[in-house]
């Protein structure tokens, strides 16, 4: 394969690893956010459980994403993840402190250590999933970066300056996303009055998804009107749209019957879809420049790897991805059915006593 | 204090905390696997609740792991951007290997290792512990892959100021590449096999271990002695061998040699003294046996620390202390592991209560051996980050000024100090617990 074909392929192929994230570590951080509105000590404790066997390989696909990066497109690895240091340094306190609570929660037998972990859990889900809007509502907005003079990359934000209006309502948008695909997937998933519950509130959360992905859709009309030259014309831009408007459609339809799996899956395709369409929006831009849009923003074209990495890459996810997606989908098929308090962490699970 | 200083300390400290997880991991993930294939083949209900014992603990470690592991995924680019830059065609690839043949992997059969007893056939269940243990292994393949990488570059080179890859399979299997990988796995599998001993000893102290404990105590003694053997001869021995030979400067510092010399002695034991005159004190040295281990000659020259200049030249003292600790540790898991298997052999082991004080005494200390092996290989390296390419100072991120590294150090330091205690606390409760005694497994 030529250059730029694989450039091409590897911004759809980063695309992917942040979809497969999205929808496969969205719904945990869903979950997760809601554990913190429920008061219940063992339907709180069930929230762990009923993504305890599964969440630890969902979070893979962002460091993964993260890799892949590194590999495919270094000077945005660099510039950005320098550029966002301290959103960084959150995001990495977060996922520890989340990480850890499903070890730890239920080990020892008292409500204040209990009240302890399930905090973590609930905001440690809680800033990533709004870290992830705020990330991608700043890259669509364009980030300030220049040229220096040996054509580097150079950044010249600060970490405030990442926290505007727009920036954050892309961030809550993605909330109201995680939030919707977590409660329809603790819908298909939980028992008892977590399942019900869930499914009462989807409905509802989906009305927010569906205003902010509107609201933010005209906001980046207003900040960034360049995301949408010559979208019009793209056949791709028809198909992503159809996509994200009849999965979003096909949520309430389907979660207000009772099939909340379905709704799930619709729910995925919706994230999917509309990621999608920020990606496309952006090509071949990875990341915009603020400063200078036509000559400081980062493209595949002027920050990629080599032929032979981006080949070797190509290789490497060729090979192994399918493996993954395999055995993935064996483990989701041995645990399938309803998970019930404590069925992981309970009285007999690992580190039960 | 200075920036590139700050980012040294904080790579060091957050690098160094999660390196203490992963060789238990590693190596505990292994003599799981060996007690299940025993409790899957034999049928003996023993093995199947001595899995179940330690594989509470393998998840508190694994869980401690990866929690600090997700810092390093993505610290390259946030302290190490004129690195990240530099070194991206290569350095990259690898870690975005480990995420998929990897990362995956083990957390995928961790969850259906952990939960998925009962709901699986026993040979799936075997099979999942298995590829935990493999998973953590590739894990170490690839990641050393990068490390090695950056001690003996190939595949590569220099276009417009980065390093641009010509062959991948010569920047993969790098000169060091194989060694480091096997001392290194070598070294984790006697983390593994000390942590099952040293909780084995601690619950026969506290007389909680039922039939658990005893076997798993000989378990633990008999593949500690085999792994420390093999940490020492061959992959210690062909690794110091690989470093006098790719490495000159990291060799003369990590045997003290100030200046060349033929038929060099081996210091035993020294002070490092910077001098004047550079000199070691109180040394007690082998004369010739430096130059034998690492040029198989008693006469060969080994050049000191004045053959180089002096801005190419690791700091010797924190090299050569790291080193040497390692190495006396080495060989003190050979005597304590050989001591056990002789008590064994006397058919003593059950009533040797000073024995199992020893043991868990000692156990942790494989953990502190691979600390120092680390620290005198990455100290070693220095002053690079790509060995005779880039130098350490010109890695740092420009945009990272010094109070956004000391919040960060300070802030990581809190949550590490805050794990480490937590993780010893759930540790101990884990072992007082003990595991399932015999008729009690569902």
């Amino acid at each position: 394969m030529d250059l730029v074909t694989l450039q091409g392929t590897w911004f759809l192929l980063f695309g992917v690893l942040l979809i497969g994230y999205a929808i496969l570590d969205g719904f945990d951080l869903g979950v997760g956010m809601l554990s913190l509105f429920e008061r219940d000590p063992a339907r709180r404790g069930q929230h762990m459980d009923v993504i305890a066997p599964v969440w630890d390989g969902n979070e893979v696909w962002l460091l993964t994403a993260g890799g892949a990066l590194f590999a495919a497109f270094p000077p945005v690895y660099a510039t950005v993840f320098s550029g966002f240091y301290l959103a960084f340094m959150l995001l990495l306190a977060a996922l520890i402190f989340r990480a850890v609570s499903f070890e730890f929660r239920h080990k020892v037998d008292s409500p204040a250590w209990r009240s302890l972990w399930d905090w973590s859990f609930g905001l440690g889900s809680l800033v990533p999933a709004l870290l992830y809007g705020v990330a991608v509502g700043n890259v669509l907005a364009g980030l300030p970066i220049a040229r220096d003079a040996s054509g580097g990359f150079l950044w010249q934000g600060s970490f405030l300056g990442l926290l505007n209006p727009y920036a954050l309502l892309v961030g809550v948008t993605g909330l109201a996303m995680f939030l919707t695909h977590g409660a329809l997937y603790l819908a298909f998933k939980a028992d008892g009055v977590v399942a019900e519950r869930s499914g009462r509130l989807a409905p509802r959360l989906w009305i927010a998804w569906v205003a902010l992905w509107v609201l933010a859709t005209m906001a980046s009309v207003l900040v960034s009107p360049w995301l949408f030259a010559g979208m019009l014309g793209n056949p791709l831009f028809y198909l992503l749209l159809a996509l994200a408007l009849a999965s979003m459609v096909a949520i309430p339809v389907w979660s207000r019957s009772g099939g909340h799996g379905k709704a799930f899956l619709a729910s995925s395709t919706a994230i999917a879809a509309q990621t999608g369409l920020a990606g496309l929006s952006l090509f071949p831009r990875l990341v915009p420049s603020s400063i200078d849009l036509e000559g400081a923003s980062m493209t595949i074209h002027n920050a990629s790897s080599s032929v032979r990495t981006l080949t070797v890459m190509l290789v490497i996810a060729g090979v192994g991805m399918p493996i993954v997606i395999g055995y993935t989908a064996f483990i989701y098929r041995v645990f399938k059915g309803r998970i019930s308090p404590g069925q992981f962490y309970g009285a007999h699970g690992p580190g039960g006593h | 204090m200075d920036a590139t200083f700050l980012a040294r300390f904080q790579f060091a400290m957050t690098i160094g905390f999660h390196f203490l997880f992963p060789p238990i991991s590693i190596g505990l993930g292994w003599m799981l696997v060996l007690v299940e294939t025993l409790g899957w083949r034999t049928a003996n209900d023993t093995y199947v609740r001595m899995g179940r014992f330690f594989a509470k603990m393998l998840a508190l470690t694994f869980a401690v792991g990866v929690a600090t592991g997700i810092v390093m995924e993505f610290q390259f680019g946030t302290n190490w951007a004129r690195y990240s830059t530099f070194v991206g065609d290569i350095f990259g690839a690898p870690l975005a290997a480990e995420g998929v043949f990897a990362f995956f992997l083990e957390s995928g059969f961790l969850g259906l290792y952990l939960f998925g007893r009962g709901r699986v056939s026993k040979g799936v269940h075997w099979f999942s512990a298995l590829m935990v243990a493999l998973g953590a292994t590739i894990s170490a393949f690839w990641i050393l892959v990068a490390n090695s990488w950056q001690q003996t570059p190939t595949g590569f080179e220099v276009q417009g100021g980065r390093a641009v890859l010509t062959s991948f399979s010569d920047a993969v299997f790098n000169p060091s590449m194989w060694v480091r990988f096997f001392h290194t796995m070598s070294a984790a599998l006697v983390t593994g096999a000390f942590f099952m001993a040293g909780v084995s000893a601690y619950l026969l102290l506290r007389g909680n271990g039922g039939d658990v404990a005893p076997r798993a105590l000989r378990l633990g003694i008999v593949a500690g002695l085999a792994f420390s053997v093999i940490s020492a001869f061959p992959t210690g021995d062909l690794h110091g061998r690989q470093v006098a030979r790719d490495q000159p400067e990291k060799l003369a510092a990590i045997e003290g040699i100030y200046t060349s010399q033929r038929s060099a002695p081996l210091a035993l034991f020294a002070l490092p003294d910077a001098g004047p005159p550079p000199r070691l004190r109180a040394a007690i040295e082998i004369p010739g046996l430096a130059s034998f281990l690492s040029y198989g000659d008693f006469d060969a020259e080994v050049k000191g620390i004045d053959a180089f200049p002096p801005d190419q030249v690791p700091p010797l003292w924190i090299t050569f202390v790291s080193f040497h600790n390692m190495v006396l540790l080495g060989g003190l898991f050979v005597a304590v592991t050989a001591l056990g298997v002789f008590l064994m052999w006397r058919r003593r082991m059950d009533g040797a209560r000073w024995y199992h004080g020893l043991v868990l005494a000692v156990s942790w200390l494989p953990l502190a051996a691979c600390q120092f092996g680390w620290v005198a290989a990455e100290v070693g390296r220095q002053p690079w980050t790509v060995y005779r390419l880039l130098r350490t100072a010109d890695s740092v991120s420009v945009t990272v000024g010094v109070p956004e590294l000391l919040f960060s150090i300070v802030l990581f330091g809190l949550i590490y100090l805050a794990l480490l205690g937590l993780y010893l606390f759930l540790l101990v409760r884990e072992a007082n617990h003990g595991p399932d005694p015999a008729g009690e497994v569902a």
